[in-house]
């Protein structure tokens, strides 16, 4: 469990991570870390083919290979139980059957999972690992979905049914058209801390984990699923993560094979991917292909808007994203259709990465919008305007809020954009081509359930427990703020746990819900707590004794009549007055009916200017703006880091993420960091991150709709547009990587 | 990790002894490439000789012999003490910019000018051991020939091998005219010119220079030149920094009058080596310092290069990169 309390005085503005020390001095353990003492380490050997079957796996060398504790592969693996009973211990996306490991010969990917080898230093497993001889039944892969396209298939499932609203393909019939075609690439997670997994187990029936996860709950029932154990019997633990941006929101194959070892051989097993691991194991953003095709009236009305795409998936498991919704329900366009479609291939499973469908579509979007600007010789920013979606147009409905007018206005005079030339290829600095471009987004502002435990302590502090895990945005900051606001308490005196399957139950993070669903129960549990503090200290003998409930202030952890401010019991004898040690609730808090009647979104729009140079192509970002409709934002700085790091995630995504295959292998060839590119310091220039900080009205309690995707959502294009604009080229295969500017 | 034996020597001579003992044996400089790749099981030694006791890390002017007037720094010297070394900042700013164009600045202060010399490609298929690579295994084939090859040579490769020579520091070598010195076992030091220094593949893609096992290297010579004011080392890359090159060049002029009296023009990311190019810079000979000359010496130059599959751009790209280099060599040094 990780303990967070705010350590500063009371702050002026917003406060400072709770964290922050822990993480900058190094005390801060992260699943990583060498958790336990005792610990013995396992090492994964992956399939070097990428389709066929194990013919024989011979372990006898490495098994006799210097402080070997045990091999584990198909031939001698003990039976997870949730395996055989149909159980899904790490839950398919839409359908299938993931996959498990260690049951069968059967490959279905390289660098699957194959044998774990667990010795009593890291060094020797990594050795033995080597020596384990593999022998197989090769099959001809597919991994490339250039050439597979014909082989596509809409996926189950009513969601994905192709959309259509008005008329279909109705661009046909514009006076203007626009049809362009996109590919993003696949892109990894990689977060900085790799995936790592510790366990060990009291008896047959009980484990604790460490885990690398966005979820300490969904990491809990998997295990639980898998290994047959009743909850109070798995413990799982995430005090830090080092970044996940999605790869930790499944439980993936190898948690449940460090399970398995350390059940095996009944000691604390530490199991930790390696980076080349990181591109097979934990889910990759599928590449895709799409097509916008547009059709609009000479002023720049949309009159028709087809959205298609094709993205992969494996062979094992059908995984979906949103990629053409964004196309639904971004612009008020009478016609729009999507086509939406994936191709099984000899790869593992992808996941849900920053913005996952959205950021892809929005990509595609907002590149043709761009495009069309030009066609109709319109600013694409008042394009936007024209075309600009005052109700949700895919349910009529109101919107529950919406600010994007305003962030487009805030975004356009922060970074001049109307000062620049609008003409492609006009300005320049020196040998540099100077360009300017936008990208808009949106994403469903959800809101899930949770419960928080609220303890009042003797000393009239206040301490607050739910099972989630902070992958970094600052939960245990933002949550101590809402308490601090909410229930009249200085943050000095709130702590906040988190990180422990056995505290109540939280969401996942993943999504952007984790401020509205976590925030809402801290919300509702002050309330809670405040309701009973109420009806304990207006009974007699108290100061306040017969004073209506709502008669009653709440400030610097003093109860205070409203009308008369002279009348003050302190937090701390409320407690004492009950003769207990504490004053306990617990909150369970969910969504109402609001969704029946608002469409809930946040918006953003994020401004570029970047640089081209003349003869090597290079571009350089000089200057960012974001601006975000994402509701009342309750602490500026983490606030500004989410958003700061998706533009750095969307910088990466335009200029050069790309992770290489050769098909010939189905093997990745640029699986380090040193090969697969993500922005350095030097990429990453001023970063103006803004906010319209204006709370949603219904979303919830608090006002504060999601942030974390939108942060990423339509960057790339805004990047690609301000490339067209600098260069009056339209690269429309990302990366933008020199090469292609050469042409 | 294979286990190894760790030795560790404290003279030249000792380290060439036990190299010459054990021909699985190699030296560990700064580690930065040769633990790498143990680690990826590429290099399976099972003997590593630490030579960082040995007295190696000088930069001082040479006093005697062809290239006395000259500078000599020493083979296990860092990087990143080499690049800000006063008297190279002074001198070669060429070799300064080159280096600090390399790596991340932790990698510079680990390694060293020995270990960036002989340091390994940083071909995908020399680096993943299910793959093919005839320099990793002779025989096996060449993964990249026909497979991803966006990185490789474009000059001098052969069927066997197209990978490509990842150092930014040898690129400003090679044009400084620079020498490396090498002792072996029998005590003996060979002086090899850098141009012959490494080697193209041909048929022996596994031997990536001409040091014999056993040698050292104990030093590099960079001869006096006349062209300090008017060098630049230009690197193309992916990404701002940390990322090897797509194209770079090191580039140098010195002038007669209003005239170039001689050019120095090396590329790096286009061979298995530093490439020298000689024909841009015979063509720049007596030529004006014109934007219009430095295109054709470009040209001329880049008429030799062959593209793979995935590289051609790095023809137009090498090209655009020469006339700048030269353009900001013209310059002073500056972008
Ligand atoms: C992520 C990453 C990015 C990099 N980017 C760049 C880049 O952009 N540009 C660039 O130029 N370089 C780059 N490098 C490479 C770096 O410059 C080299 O790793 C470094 O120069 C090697 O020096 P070392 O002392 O650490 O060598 P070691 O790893 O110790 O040795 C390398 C090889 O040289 C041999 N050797 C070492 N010293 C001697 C000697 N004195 N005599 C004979 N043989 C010797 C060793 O036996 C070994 O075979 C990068 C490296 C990494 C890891």
């Amino acid at each position: 469990m990780a303990t967070h309390q705010y350590l500063g005085g009371q702050p002026d503005e917003a406060l400072d991570r709770v964290d922050g020390r822990q993480k900058v001095t190094g005390a801060a353990k992260y699943s990583v870390d060498d958790i336990l003492p005792g610990l013995t380490y396992a090492v994964l050997v992956e399939s070097t083919i990428a389709k066929g079957h194990i013919k024989k796996i011979d372990t006898k060398k490495a098994q006799s290979a210097p402080g070997v504790l045990a091999i584990i592969y198909h031939g001698n693996a003990p039976a997870i139980p949730g395996y055989e009973t149909g159980g899904n211990p790490a839950k398919p996306p839409t359908g299938g059957e993931p996959f498990r490991v260690f049951q069968n010969t059967q490959i279905y990917f390289a660098g699957q999972p194959i044998a774990i080898v667990i010795a009593d230093t890291y060094e020797r497993a990594i050795y033995a690992a080597t020596l384990v001889e593999t022998e197989y039944n090769k099959d001809d892969q597919r991994t490339d979905i250039e050439g597979n396209k014909d082989k596509a298939v809409v996926p189950k499932g009513p969601r994905y049914a192709d959309y259509i609203r008005g008329e279909a393909d109705a661009y046909k019939n514009s006076v203007i058209k626009i049809e362009a075609e996109y590919i993003i690439p696949v892109e990894v997670h990689n977060p900085m801390e790799l995936h790592a997994t510790t366990a060990f187990w009291d008896g047959e029936d009980k484990v604790t984990v460490f885990d690398k996860t966005q979820g300490v709950k969904s990491t809990q029932r998997s295990i639980m699923d898998a290994f047959k154990l009743k909850e109070q019997n798995v413990q799982v633990n995430t005090d830090f993560v080092g970044g996940g941006f999605g790869s930790g929101l499944r439980t993936w194959p190898h948690v449940i094979a460090a399970v398995l070892a350390a059940k095996k051989i009944n000691k604390p097993v530490k199991l930790v991917l390696t980076r080349p691991q990181m591109f097979t194991m934990v889910g990759y953003r599928p590449y895709s292909w799409q097509k916008i095709s547009l059709g609009a009236t000479r002023d720049g009305v949309l009159t028709g808007l087809t959205h298609e795409a094709i993205s992969e998936t494996s062979t094992y498991e059908e995984f979906t994203d949103r990629t053409v919704d964004i196309s639904k329900v971004m612009y008020a366009c009478p016609n729009v259709n999507t086509r939406y479609k994936i191709v099984a291939l000899d790869k593992s499973t992808p996941t849900w990465m920053r913005g996952p469908g959205e950021a892809t579509g929005a990509y595609a979007l907002e590149c043709a919008i761009d495009e069309l600007s030009y066609a109709v010789n319109l600013d694409p920013l008042e394009l936007r305007i024209r075309n600009h979606a005052d109700v949700d147009p895919v349910r009529n409905l109101p919107w529950s809020s919406k600010y994007l007018k305003e962030c487009y206005q805030k975004g356009a005079e922060a970074i001049g954009w109307n000062k620049r030339n609008p003409k492609p290829n006009s300005m320049q600095e020196g040998e540099w081509q100077l360009g300017y471009g936008m990208g808009a987004g949106n994403f469903n502002a959800n809101r899930g359930r949770a419960t928080v435990k609220a303890t009042l302590l003797a000393d009239g502090s206040l301490v607050l427990q739910s099972a989630v895990s902070d992958s970094g945005p600052g939960t245990a900051t933002t949550m101590t703020s809402i308490a601090s606001n909410v229930f009249g308490l200085s943050p000095g005196k709130i702590t906040f746990e988190l990180g422990d399957s056995s505290l109540p139950p939280g969401p996942t993070q993943g999504g952007s819900t984790t401020t509205s669903t976590l925030g809402s129960a801290v919300h509702d549990v002050c309330v809670a707590l405040q309701q009973k503090m109420a009806e304990l200290v207006t009974i007699q003998g108290s100061l306040l004794q017969g004073a209506k409930p709502e008669n009653l202030h709440f400030e610097k952890g003093y109860i205070t009549l409203k009308t008369d401010a002279s009348k003050k019991v302190a937090y701390a004898d409320v407690v004492k007055q009950t003769g207990s040690s504490q004053l306990e609730v617990t909150k369970d808090s969910q969504a109402g009916d609001e969704r029946n009647k608002y469409s809930i979104y946040s918006f953003a729009v994020h401004f570029v200017q970047v640089q081209v140079h003349r003869l090597t192509g290079v571009v350089r970002i000089k200057k960012v703006v974001t601006v975000a409709d994402a509701g009342k934002i309750i602490n500026e700085k983490t606030a500004a880091s989410q958003l700061m790091g998706g533009v750095v995630s969307g910088i990466g995504m335009a200029l050069m993420e790309d992770a290489v295959m050769d098909h010939r292998f189905g093997r990745y060839v640029n699986n380090n960091l040193a090969d697969y590119h993500v922005p350095v310091s030097a990429d990453v220039p001023d970063i103006k991150a803004l906010f319209i900080d204006k709370p949603d009205p219904f979303i919830n309690p608090i006002g504060s709709k999601g942030l974390g995707e939108i942060a990423n959502v339509g960057f790339a294009a805004a990047v690609a547009n301000a490339v067209y604009h600098a260069t009056g080229k339209r690269i429309r295969t990302l990366p933008i990587t020199p090469d292609k500017l050469l042409r | 990790m294979r286990p190894f034996k760790y030795s560790a020597s404290t003279t030249i001579n000792s380290a060439a002894q036990l190299l010459s003992a054990n021909p699985n044996a190699r030296i560990l400089a700064g580690g930065t490439n040769i633990l790498d790749l143990m680690k990826e099981d590429v290099e399976r030694p099972d003997e590593l000789v630490d030579i960082n006791r040995l007295n190696l890390s000088v930069v001082k002017p040479i006093t005697e012999g062809v290239n006395k007037g000259g500078i000599s720094i020493g083979g296990l010297g860092k990087n990143a003490e080499t690049a800000n070394h006063p008297l190279i900042r002074q001198n070669f700013p060429l070799l300064t910019q080159a280096i600090l164009a390399g790596a991340s600045a932790q990698i510079r202060n680990m390694a060293t000018n020995g270990g960036n010399l002989n340091q390994r490609t940083r071909c995908p298929y020399f680096y993943e051991v299910s793959m093919p690579c005839n320099k990793r295994e002779p025989g096996t084939g060449c993964g990249a020939r026909e497979g991803i090859n966006r990185m490789h040579a474009i000059f001098g490769w052969s069927e066997s091998c197209v990978a490509v020579h990842p150092s930014d520091m040898c690129v400003a070598l090679a044009a400084l005219d620079a020498v490396v010195k090498v002792q072996g076992s029998s005590g003996k030091v060979r002086s090899i010119p850098f141009a012959e220094y490494h080697r193209l593949p041909g048929e022996m893609p596994e031997k990536d220079n001409t040091l014999q096992h056993g040698e050292v290297v104990t030093s590099i010579e960079i001869p006096k030149n006349n062209f300090a004011s008017k060098s630049y080392y230009l690197k193309v890359r992916d990404r701002a920094s940390y990322a090897f090159a797509l194209v770079s060049v090191a580039a140098a002029i010195e002038m007669n009058g209003s005239g170039i009296k001689q050019a120095w023009l090396a590329l790096g990311g286009v061979a298995h080596k530093p490439w020298r190019a000689f024909e841009a810079e015979r063509f720049l000979a007596g030529k004006a310092a014109t934007a219009d000359n430095f295109r054709q010496a470009a040209e001329m130059e880049m008429k030799q290069a062959k593209a793979l599959e995935h590289n051609g751009f790095k023809i137009e790209l090498g090209t655009r990169a020469i006339v700048l280099a030269l353009t900001r060599a013209m310059n002073g040094g500056t972008a």
